[in-house]
């Protein structure tokens, strides 16, 4: 880690299911291929949440971690 | 479609919405808002008491009668006070004038203090996201709603025109 740019951050920090995936979307939006999104939530599905929404997606989840109950992924914008 | 993870076409959502209670309002708009955040294809048709949640301003309450297992918390005080899970009675509530108001405001309080969207919200991510909001013709008839009372993105259909598209879908749900 330590290594990846990252070109946008989006703090989802006090929201709850379903706004962290839907506020992920809008902001890869208007981001462009290739691009990085940080992400940050409190909330404790986050980890189940955007794991299945890059499945679904096919956006790559670069990094997904937790530290003291606050979550930060690594979106890289696909297509 | 390039837009779907390689897949050649969307999956689909189908949600029939037949509650209109501030509770009820939750399940559809939460779960149409994911799946329409995974790239999904998302109808969600209001039926009955569903119908309201089209109209422009969202008057949703809470009945607590009928939902025997509802838990009502403080939303303030202690941590402690707040975990206090207090009993309501059925008989109780239904007696108590202004108690559907109470619980409304003590739900959306406590809604808000947790971080969950408002329904507003919540409907507005939908229209955003493309999410098709198919009120019931025959509904409206009966209750008297005209198309005007709804907000613009609403679209007027029938149950044949709504099990069509959800013949198509890879999820359905009644709520």
């Amino acid at each position: 880690m330590g290594a990846t740019k990252i070109d946008k951050k989006l703090d989802c920090s006090g929201m709850l299911c379903p706004m962290p995936v839907v506020k992920t979307k809008k902001a890869l939006k208007d981001m462009e291929v290739g691009e990085v999104l940080e992400m940050i939530s409190t909330d404790a599905g986050a980890m189940p949440d955007m794991q299945a929404w890059a499945n679904q997606t096919g956006h790559e989840l670069l990094d997904a971690k937790e530290e003291d109950n606050t979550y930060t992924f690594l979106v890289k914008k696909t297509h | 479609m390039s837009e779907n993870n390689g897949k050649d076409r969307k999956k689909r959502l189908a949600l029939v919405a037949t509650k209109g209670t501030l509770d009820w309002a939750y399940p559809p708009f939460i779960l149409a808002s994911a799946a329409a955040a995974m790239d999904w294809e998302v109808g969600i048709f209001f039926t009955f008491y569903g119908l309201p949640l089209l109209k422009k301003e969202v008057e949703a309450s809470v009945s607590p009668l009928g939902n025997p297992a509802m838990p009502m918390k403080m939303p303030f005080g202690s941590k402690g006070f707040q975990s206090i899970n207090w009993p309501m009675p059925n008989l109780l509530m239904s007696n108590v004038p202004g108690f559907e108001s109470m619980a409304t405001g003590l739900m959306k309080k406590m809604f808000k203090s947790k971080g969950v969207a408002t329904v507003e919200e919540l409907r507005e991510a939908c229209v955003d996201m493309d999410v098709r909001l198919i009120g019931c013709q025959m509904t409206m008839d009966v209750f008297g709603f005209t198309k005007e009372e709804f907000i613009d993105e609403a679209e007027v259909a029938g149950a044949a025109a709504f099990l069509a598209y959800a013949a198509e879908a890879d999820v359905n749900m009644f709520v």
